[in-house]
């Protein structure tokens, strides 16, 4: 069977590949981290790669990335960057602390360190591994593993971003992480593990950004880890701008204690195959978590998310609102599954999936589903997939206003909801002018 | 201003206007009444352009163009307002920034400079005060969590605000009390003049109190089956329609 073979294919890619990715590690073949990549790729030997027989991935084909030979930037050697293009690259309008990772590897020259408040780490995972291997050994485990890109993950990631907020501190500037992608003449692979803890009664906002070097095509394959300490409250801002011919892939995976509250915005523009896995486990009592996403389509771009909320304490409440606006040939997939388990009395769990076709060649699928096994809790949800407002329509050209932009005030007014809870005025403009430009509409 | 003749319109393959001829002059306010479901709304929005109504017969001329073959953003341009029986809400748009838009669109059209931002405001406040209106629901998103009468109020204060030639209100009264009845009058009131029209579309005579109409139709079976001065409406106030429509039903049958 073709697919048979592609995956066999794949497997093979890598599996021969780490060996020379191996001989590249130099001083970091012995550490902890690396006992992980082994057992990655030894797990990978034994592990197909999704199909769409497989329930979780019935949606999304991923034939396309297993067609290309991705290659770790270890072997393919790295872009010379420059700094206008980290500039250009940036979110601005406000200030920051900032990470830049070139092909998933980190760029000290670009990043900007100073003014960490003291006990804060916002650093580079490889570079914490040299310096405090205990601080990262206690937070990792080997291998984080949901699917099998999460394999490919671990066996080739090289470094990450790491941010530690102590108990009691409050960051004041949001940290961006910027991850630049791509290679003049190879495919490149981008593998980073990446870590975020706040401590106990602590707040951080979180940006990761993801851009293009070259508008060609590299695969960014990403685990991140969020740990939230009782009572703290981190804001993540994912920011997904990859070139049109790439390949993203990101599990998530937060694990909240009590009293946390976690905001987890995620804008997907780019990318010509994306899929976020976001995990959420709600460990403890009165919990919030907060998810909102917005992905827009255009071409023959495909989006699909995958939520997984797992109410496992009492007194807890989970929200969801996920929107699409789809256009040209695109196709958004959202699906979203909440797990009530038996002690998790008391549980308000919400979720929400709406998307918008702006053409009739543009394609949702939406997929809730809620496994209950408390008997006290509010649980809903609800998808719809339409086309723009006919009614609304009518009434803001009935004004005067021409059809291009009546019906850029109506993309602007779906995406609303998902738009107001971005708590940086400065991003929330951005975003919102980014969502016309990525639609090639009319700015209002 | 405008003229309508012999005017047919479907919805869903239903005929609901059945040949409508009406002729509104510069400075006549007319207003058109009839029972529910008798095509009021129906005329209204196929005047405004709703792509949803189909119209298989008739013209309508609107100073001397031909109304039924404009885009809706065209026939405002030209100077055609509808009041919306329910306005609807946009998220995300600030009222402000919504008639902005709308009056320099309209401006560009028809050959005027835009308006500054510090011309546009001193417009808008000039016109909210008319309708006592909180200059913080000009911040607000367009109609978002305004109650039914402020919504009515921000029609009209985006009719004082575009001046248009012909505005037609479409059950611009329904859910009002009678106070924002006053205040929503008050602000037609202070539109009408020799060079403009308003078309008053009313299930009730009670609005009829305080915008006083030069005629009054009434509409039914999709028809204009009787015209009159505003006596006419009083008459319907204390008759009904039966007296009318049974005379209709009557005929329609021969």
């Amino acid at each position: 069977m073709a697919s048979k073979t592609k995956n066999a294919n794949a497997k093979s890619w890598y599996i021969d590949n780490f060996f020379d990715f191996q001989k590249k590690l130099n001083g970091q073949s012995g550490s902890f981290i690396n006992e992980s990549r082994i057992e990655a790729i030894d797990k990978l030997k034994n592990t197909d790669f999704p199909t769409l027989k497989d329930e979780e991935w019935k949606y999304t084909n991923i034939t396309p990335i297993l067609n290309h030979e991705f290659k770790s930037p270890l072997l393919t050697g790295n872009p010379e960057i420059n700094a206008g293009l980290v500039k250009q690259s940036l979110y601005t309008g406000f200030d920051s602390h900032l990470l830049v990772f070139v092909n998933g590897i980190f760029s000290e020259e670009f990043s900007d360190l100073s003014g960490i408040p003291q006990g804060v780490t916002i650093n580079s995972l490889n570079k914490l591994i040299e310096t405090d291997p205990d601080l990262i050994k206690q937070y990792f485990e080997k291998v984080e593993y949901i699917n099998t890109f999460n394999l490919v993950n671990t066996a080739f990631a090289y470094d990450g971003f790491v941010v530690i907020i102590p108990d009691n501190v409050i960051l004041k500037k949001p940290v961006q992480i910027l991850y630049l992608t791509g290679h003049k003449n190879e495919t490149v692979l981008s593998a980073a593990r990446n870590l975020i803890v706040a401590g106990e009664n602590s707040q951080a906002k979180i940006i990761t950004n993801y851009r293009p070097v070259y508008d060609n095509t590299y695969f960014s394959n990403f685990v991140t880890k969020v740990f939230a300490g009782d009572n703290s409250v981190i804001d993540i801002y994912k920011l997904q701008n990859e070139s049109e011919k790439a390949y993203h892939i990101e599990t998530t995976k937060i694990e909240q204690q009590q009293k946390s509250i976690v905001n987890h915005h995620s804008y997907s523009f780019g990318g010509k195959l994306v899929r976020n896995d976001i995990n959420v486990k709600l460990n403890g009592e009165f919990i919030e978590s907060h998810l909102y996403g917005l992905y827009l389509g255009n071409d023959n771009q495909h989006i699909d998310t995958h939520t997984f909320i797992d109410h496992a304490k009492p007194n807890c409440m989970s929200n969801e609102l996920y929107k699409g606006i789809l256009d040209d040939n695109s196709r958004g997939v959202f699906s979203g599954k909440i797990l009530v388990e038996q002690e998790a009395q008391k549980t308000n769990a919400f979720q929400s999936n709406k998307s918008i076709l702006l053409s009739d060649n543009a394609h949702a699928d939406s997929k809730p589903q809620l496994e209950i096994y408390a008997d006290d809790v509010k649980c809903s949800h609800g998808a719809t997939v339409g086309n723009i407002d006919e009614t609304a329509y009518f009434y803001i050209r009935s004004r005067g206003v021409p059809s291009n932009i009546a019906k850029s005030m109506l993309i602007r007014a779906f995406a609303n909801d998902v738009l107001e809870p971005v708590n940086i005025s400065a991003l929330s403009e951005t975003l919102s002018h980014q969502i016309f430009e990525h639609l090639h509409r009319a700015e209002i | 201003m405008i003229e309508i003749k012999n005017l047919h319109a479907n919805v869903e393959g239903k005929e609901i206007l059945q040949g409508i001829n009406l002729k509104v002059n510069a400075g006549e306010i007319h207003a058109i009444m009839g029972p529910n479901g008798s095509g009021k709304s129906t005329l209204a929005n196929v005047l405004a352009g709703h792509e949803g109504y189909e119209v298989t017969e008739g013209s309508v001329s609107f100073n001397g163009k031909d109304l039924l073959d404009m885009a809706p953003e065209d026939r405002a341009r030209e100077g055609l307002f509808l009041a919306f029986q329910y306005p609807v809400e946009i998220p995300g748009i600030s009222n402000a920034t919504f008639l902005q838009t709308a009056l320099n669109e309209i401006r560009k059209y028809n050959g005027q400079p835009e308006l500054s931002p510090k011309e546009f405001l001193d417009l808008i406040k000039e016109k909210s005060e008319i309708l006592n209106m909180d200059s913080s629901l000009l911040s607000r998103a367009v109609n978002q969590g305004f109650s039914g009468g402020e919504k009515k109020r921000n029609e009209i204060l985006q009719m004082l605000t575009i001046n248009p030639k012909l505005a037609i209100l479409d059950e611009t009264d329904s859910g009002l009390d009678i106070d924002a009845l006053k205040i929503v009058s008050q602000g037609v009131n202070a539109f009408r003049s020799d060079d403009n029209a308003v078309i008053v579309v009313t299930h009730y005579q009670r609005l009829l109190d305080y915008i006083v109409p030069d005629f009054v139709h009434v509409l039914f079976h999709g028809k204009i089956i009787k015209s009159g001065n505003k006596d006419l409406a009083l008459e319907l106030e204390e008759k009904g329609y039966d007296w009318l429509t049974k005379g209709s039903l009557e005929t329609q049958n021969v």
